[in-house]
């Protein structure tokens, strides 16, 4: 008997996202559900896990082992996750102040680890579910917060760029008004044997109605994926932020456990025999 | 010379030097000795937070019986060198009727020292050290400590060996060398050996630090994950190896939050997690900790309490983060405290801690401190668990799994990601039974009356508390502070005042009854702890748990409570 193909609903929870009506999140979701089944991917062998955010609500969305649980940490528990159990597909999801801002740390040392693990950022450039606060990847003269009256007035967090200074192997970038693209990319992402990470830009029509021409601004990378760093490194500094595909595919060492049982306990308490 | 009036037959020996000096080998190597001559023993170390050129200095206490804390005194100084001295000079506290043995030639005693009384015995340690190619005087040191307090020779040389074993041929030839020039320098034993106490079979030689190591392991943790941070990275570096020959791993995190939230997912994946730190690492864990009692993924912090606050006094003891262990998450968040007894009570304590949470799906801190975590003893083999207790995990979740069920007991069912048809969201959100996220009162109590109903209504056995003794006058205690109280109680009850010892291990949930119980009739109730605040004393009053009158015995580190200390203040309200 062969088991039936899994469809993208099947990887569907029955659970109402809270999402605003026309917010980007509902297409990372779909296309998700989409590279899934392509993939195949048993239901109960992936987990999703996420901090806090609208975004971060995603696991719940979607029918696999989810776990969601506080703001800027996913990528930490999903590392746990991956180093005790090797055999389950892990994908961290989550926005972009949970990642960069509060997350920071854990991007960079999640990136130079390499753990075959994908995470993806759903990238709308403002706070949204503590209602529109800027976001490290907010413009400098973004005015409409009430935190920063003058704009952030800082330089963006260039996420492709940093990803790869810290050692990530393979950085993508989607957009959510290109669903096939996009789902091309995740099962790409999944896929990738290392730490695969894939910002996604997704519009919030409620804080930020200005990226309705996202749409016009995104463009496709000319090139062929690149698995050279230095190339990927001149292509990330010409970059305009909106430039999609695989930016940079490399192989790299990936971090795993190396447990390897050659001792009882009884064995290990002998040293402390007198 | 006497050793400590109402321990009789325990000697104390400090080792000091600079650092570098080889005083805490020394140290160890008298230990091991000790022990292989029949002795129990204990060796803490004190060291100040240099890395190098600090001061360093060893004590070792042994005697027939075994040792839960230091002495009030000290009957054998050796001074290495006087370079960092005044640093120390307090935790060393000497009399007319001590010893300060010393090299002229290294500088005469300083004032700090040389103001106690104490006899001083010249000895040309250095020139000694000087004959021998290789040698060092700490070396010469030991062998005339041990020829004073007539250890065996072999003895010595077996300790020398033991502890210098992966030194390679030269040293250890040298060390031995030096061992035997100092035994033969050294005058007659005026100190008789300490009777020992039985043969030494079964007996073990182990740190605090390791001890909460071997714990974690019979407990069943094949995952750790952990920032280094002072005194609990020793327990890291003892397990890092020995996880990966049980199997499992250890894994360096970035900080605190990267720790304890990749226990959480580890867990989450089933498998027995934990960390290790100390105060300011545990401040950085508590949202994390909030995560684990929401979504009832079972973690183990064993926090190595050292001055606070702030990063305080890094290298030395307290036992000041109770406060902290029992309220300092957000929320109404019940979870288990526990504190170890004793060194050897690391293993057991730990290893109970690990269970319990698996068992009823929560956190468990483990209130270690510096002076269990880096101290040493000779100690009977740590005992196990009564009955394990594990995870219960669904293999096959029926029809209508429901992961945060409101069931009797107040445990719900769990699956492990991979299970077909027990697909689930964990989630640190308040959620309905099935996991999905509410903002609702009737959700949220009932959540909250079920993480709470699985902790208070579980039956914790004896292993809540030691008791001792009986009588009018009770000491109620916690953690490391048991092995000074227990020594206070012996020279109490022998100068005829019996004392009745409730050493609590199981901090929360409180055994409120169980207490009770064992106060009931008590006429002077004393909480003895080693903080400034009072920590144990006002939480026991804040659970009504202690009756009106009780009196608090509480002092800061870092310099451990001392049995006399105890003594002088419960018989002075008499
Ligand atoms: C420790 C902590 N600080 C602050 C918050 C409040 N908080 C919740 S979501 C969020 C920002 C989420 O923004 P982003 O990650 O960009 O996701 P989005 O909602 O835009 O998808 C913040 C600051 C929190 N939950 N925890």
């Amino acid at each position: 008997m062969t088991v039936a193909a899994l469809r993208a609903k099947d990887y569907k929870s029955d659970i109402k996202p809270v999402w605003c009506p026309g917010c980007g999140d509902f297409a990372v979701l779909s296309a998700l559900t989409k590279a899934l089944a392509h993939l195949g991917l048993p239901k109960e062998r992936a987990a999703l896990i996420s901090g806090i955010g609208c975004s971060s609500r995603l696991p719940a969305y979607i029918n696999a082992y989810g776990f969601h649980g506080v703001h800027g940490r996913a990528l930490a528990a999903a590392s746990g996750l991956k180093a005790a159990r090797p055999d389950l597909a892990v994908l961290a999801v989550g926005g972009d102040g949970d990642g960069f801002s509060i997350g920071g740390n854990h991007f960079l040392h999640a990136c130079r680890r390499n753990m075959d693990m994908t995470y993806i950022v759903m990238d709308n450039e403002v706070y949204g579910m503590t209602k529109g606060q800027a976001s490290p990847t907010t413009g400098p003269d973004w005015m409409d917060s009430k935190m920063t009256p003058h704009g952030p007035g800082v330089r963006r967090f260039q996420p492709a760029a940093i990803a790869l200074a810290a050692g990530a192997g393979f950085i993508a970038r989607g957009f959510s008004g290109d669903p096939s693209g996009l789902t091309r990319i995740l099962a790409a992402a999944i896929e990738y044997p290392g730490f695969a990470f894939v910002q996604v830009l997704s519009p919030c029509p409620t804080f930020r109605p200005d990226h309705r021409d996202w749409k016009e601004q995104v463009h496709g990378l000319e090139a062929e994926p690149t698995g050279n760093a230095v190339e990927a490194a001149r292509i990330l500094q010409a970059d305009d932020g909106m430039t999609t595909g695989i930016l940079y595919a490399e192989e790299l060492p990936v971090w795993q456990p190396r447990n390897q049982a050659s001792a009882s306990i009884a064995e290990i308490e002998e040293e402390f025999r007198l | 010379m006497n050793s400590d009036s109402s321990s009789a037959r325990a000697l104390s020996v400090a080792i000091t030097g600079s650092g570098g000096s080889g005083a805490v080998t020394a140290g160890l190597i008298l230990l091991e000795a000790a022990a292989r001559a029949g002795c129990y023993g204990l060796l803490t170390r004190s060291s100040g937070p240099q890395i190098r050129g600090g001061e360093s200095a060893a004590m070792v206490r042994f005697g027939g019986q075994p040792l839960g804390c230091m002495g009030d005194r000290f009957d054998l100084l050796v001074g290495l060198d006087w370079l960092n001295v005044n640093r120390f000079a307090d935790e060393i506290p000497l009399d007319g009727e001590g010893v300060i043995l010393f090299d002229p030639g290294v500088g005469a005693v300083p004032p700090a020292l040389a103001g106690s009384g104490a006899r001083q015995v010249p000895l040309p340690l250095k020139e000694q050290a000087a004959a021998i190619d290789g040698g060092r005087l700490n070396m010469v040191a030991l062998g005339a400590v041990g020829a004073i307090c007539g250890l065996p020779r072999e003895a010595l040389a077996a300790g020398v060996e033991r502890v210098l074993a992966d030194k390679g041929g030269s040293v250890l030839e040298a060390s031995l060398a030096c061992v035997a020039a100092g035994y033969a320098l050294a005058p007659e034993p005026f100190v008789a050996l300490p009777a020992p106490g039985g043969g030494t079979e079964g007996r073990w030689n182990i740190g605090g630090n390791e001890a909460c190591g071997v714990g974690a392991l019979r407990g069943g943790v094949r995952f750790v994950a952990a920032y280094p941070i002072t005194p609990a990275s020793e327990m890291l570096e003892w397990l890092a190896p020995r996880l990966e020959q049980v199997g499992g791993s250890l894994l360096q995190a970035e900080d605190e939050l990267a720790s304890v939230n990749m226990i959480i997912g580890a867990s989450f994946g089933g498998v027995p997690s934990l960390t290790a730190t100390s105060g300011p690492g545990l401040s950085l864990m508590l949202e994390g900790l909030g995560l684990a009692v929401a979504s009832e993924i079972p973690a183990v912090v064993v926090n190595v309490m050292r001055g606070g606050p702030s990063t305080g006094i890094p290298t030395k003891s307290e036992q000041s983060d109770l406060n902290i262990a029992l309220h300092g998450m957000h929320g109404d968040a019940p979870h288990l405290v526990l504190a170890p007894l004793s060194i050897r009570d690391c293993v057991f304590t730990t290893q109970w801690a690990v269970e319990l949470a698996e068992h009823l799906q929560t956190v468990a801190l483990v209130l270690s401190d510096q002076s269990l975590g880096q101290s040493r003893v000779i100690t009977e083999a740590p005992v196990r668990t009564p009955a394990p207790l594990a995870r219960r995990v669904e293999e096959e979740p029926e029809e209508d799994y429901r992961r945060y069920a409101l069931t009797a007991d107040g445990v719900s069912p769990m699956t492990l990601p991979g299970v077909p048809g027990g697909i689930y969201t964990a989630d640190g959100l308040e959620h309905n039974e099935r996991g999905t996220p509410s903002s609702q009162a009737a959700d949220h109590q009932a959540q909250l009356d079920k993480r709470l109903r699985k902790l208070e209504g579980f039956d914790y056995g004896p292993a809540w508390a030691e008791l001792h003794g009986a009588g009018p006058l009770a000491i109620v205690t916690w953690g490391s502070t048991a092995g000074a109280v227990l020594e206070a109680a012996g020279r109490l009850e022998a100068g005829g005042t019996p004392v009745r010892i409730i050493a609590l291990r199981l901090l929360a949930p409180l055994r409120r009854a169980a207490l009770a119980e064992a106060l009931a009739g008590a006429e002077r109730v004393w909480v003895v702890e080693q903080n400034h605040g009072a920590q144990l004393f006002r939480y026991l009053h804040a659970e009504q748990a202690l009756p009106a009158g009780a009196r608090s015995l509480a002092r800061p580190g870092p310099l451990p409570l001392r049995p006399g200390e105890i003594v002088a203040a419960v018989t002075a309200t008499a």
